[in-house]
């Protein structure tokens, strides 16, 4: 039955899904709490005109990404911050825009075209080594930037408007914010896909958040549930052979309306719901 | 008891919100201990005021020292109790957390809080009596016990000068007369500052009124002994007492 761990790429898989699963639980405890979901899916779509222009000018596609991904969140940050347009109009302009241009460079690629259905989804069956290393490397950033700004990152996502009457570099702590999503994002668009990347930023840390009212659980929790997705998705995946990504995220919601579920069956018949 | 100390103070200040002035020509003094209301329609410049006494927003013309300094310098040593409505109230956050963001101030960007830092906000739970509700998440509690968290939170840092913006704001009747007595004890040692857009919210408890509507019209504290002789007063309001809710009427405008 356990024969799949065999395979190298099956273990590549396991491992990228389990390393994904640290930055996307720490950053989308954060996503989660501040409902900046929809910012986040704007990132996303965003960066895709990063990896156009990455094929086009023949470079490194994450590298495009990265650059684009960073532009976006800042730019994202300082229009709804600083202009009198609408959040979600930006969000919506930003996200049309990237994948405008995503599809326009690509085409004009000559030559190898990419299956743009493979960003969407990713592809962590095909994880290489290298590709390990780069979310580690993310994994620690993460980690590094939110143990040093924890308090800051707290206040900001709680209450914005104290925050920076007790003298808070509110704006630069948010965009901070922003870049790490940028950054997480744009590590896990290869391993797996935009799509996915917003379902582990938001599924595992929402039914974390139906346990525990404390951030610092909420983050230890959502890598705990975003790593029992993945493993569950990527098993029921290879049993059944189905594509990966989505077996993941369908893994997740069902696990997740099963527990939303059971919790108000429990709460119905009277039984306290202990949160830790 | 130490001669009187301006905690703030206002001299000839103008400002101006997209070009419309939302103060003119200002001019107050709040002293240690004072307990002052400021009253005055929404839009008649009781943020903008807020703002200029906590550094967050220069006057065009005028002076303003708080503390003696430059309203930047002294913000570590205001406490201030935003409007209620601004937060999630599904946060993750508990009552002891909220608290500790009081302290950022002090302990400064990149640093943990330290063990005299929790002390301090123990002892400020402690004051507004919810040391016991500290594991409680935000949310979880009434209006009347979330402002005094927000109050805690204020307290956290030992200001000499709290600040609160529409304290009174959905609190019931019973409630307001016990945030009150609490802001009561607190004047003991430092000077208290409440904006309100709603009249019925200053309280007999307040020593001092002033309405502010761009320009600011002070009332001192012996006015209270000519109140049945005034029987009007400027500021365009509209209110309904029972006689036996102790009440006031300010002097008319000058």
């Amino acid at each position: 039955m356990f024969d799949i761990f065999g395979y190298h790429f099956m273990q590549n898989a396991m491992l990228a899904g389990l390393l994904a699963s640290i930055a996307c639980g720490i950053i989308g405890a954060y996503v989660v709490s501040k409902k900046i979901v929809f910012i986040s899916g704007g990132i996303a779509h965003a960066s895709f005109g990063g990896i156009g222009i990455g094929y086009f000018l023949g470079i490194n596609p994450v590298l495009g990404a990265t650059g684009f991904g960073l532009i976006s969140a800042i730019a994202m940050g300082l229009t709804t911050r600083r202009t009198k347009l609408p959040e979600d109009t930006v969000i919506g302009i930003l996200w049309a825009t990237g994948m405008a241009l995503g599809a326009i460079f690509i085409s004009l690629t000559p030559g190898y075209t990419t299956n743009l259905f493979s960003y969407l989804f990713g592809n962590i069956l095909t994880v290489p080594d290298s590709e390990l290393l780069l979310i580690l490397v993310l994994d620690i950033l993460i980690f590094a930037v939110v143990a040093l700004l924890y308090k800051e990152f707290l206040a900001v996502s709680f209450d914005e408007e104290y925050s920076t009457v007790i003298g808070m570099p509110t704006e630069k702590i948010y965009l901070t914010m922003l870049c790490l999503i940028a950054l997480t994002i744009v590590v896990m668009i290869r391993v797996v896909g935009i799509i996915l990347v917003i379902a582990l930023l938001t599924i595992p840390a929402s039914l974390a958040r139906q346990f525990t009212n404390d951030m610092k659980k909420l983050m230890a929790l959502s890598v705990l549930f975003s790593a029992i997705f993945t493993f569950t998705g990527l098993m029921l995946s290879y049993w059944f052979d189905l594509a990966s990504g989505a077996t993941i995220i369908v893994t997740g919601v069902v696990i997740f309306a099963l527990v939303i579920a059971i919790r108000k069956l429990l709460s119905s018949r009277g039984l306290p719901s202990q949160k830790m | 008891m130490s001669v009187e100390k301006e905690v703030v103070k206002f001299e000839n200040v103008w400002a101006y919100y997209n070009s419309h002035p939302a103060l003119q020509d200002i001019n107050l003094a709040i002293h240690d201990r004072d307990f002052l209301g400021i009253i005055g329609p929404n839009g008649g410049g009781k943020t903008t005021l807020l703002k200029i006494i906590l550094g967050l927003l220069k006057p065009r013309r005028g002076k303003v020292t708080v503390l003696g300094k430059d309203p930047c310098e002294s913000r570590s040593q205001i406490g201030y109790v935003p409007q209620k409505s601004f937060f999630d109230k599904n946060f993750p956050i508990d009552v002891w957390q909220v608290t500790l963001m009081g302290l950022y101030s002090q302990t400064g960007l990149f640093r943990r809080y330290s063990c005299e830092d929790k002390k301090k906000a123990e002892e400020a739970l402690d004051r507004v009596s919810m040391l016991k509700y500290r594991n409680r998440q935000i949310g979880e509690l009434s209006g009347g016990q979330q402002k005094r968290v927000f109050i805690a939170r204020a307290l956290a840092s030992d200001p000499k000068l709290l600040l609160l913006d529409e304290p009174m704001e959905s609190v019931d009747p019973k409630v307001q007369g016990e945030l009150y007595g609490l802001l009561k004890e607190l004047q003991q040692e430092m000077a208290i500052v409440l904006v309100s857009h709603d009249v019925t919210a200053v309280s007999i408890y307040v020593d001092e009124i002033a309405c502010l509507n761009q320009t600011l019209v002070y009332h001192g504290p012996k006015e209270i002994s000519d109140e049945v002789l005034e029987g009007t007063y400027q500021c365009p309001i509209h209110l309904i007492a029972h006689g036996t809710i102790p009440h006031r009427v300010l002097k008319e405008h000058q």
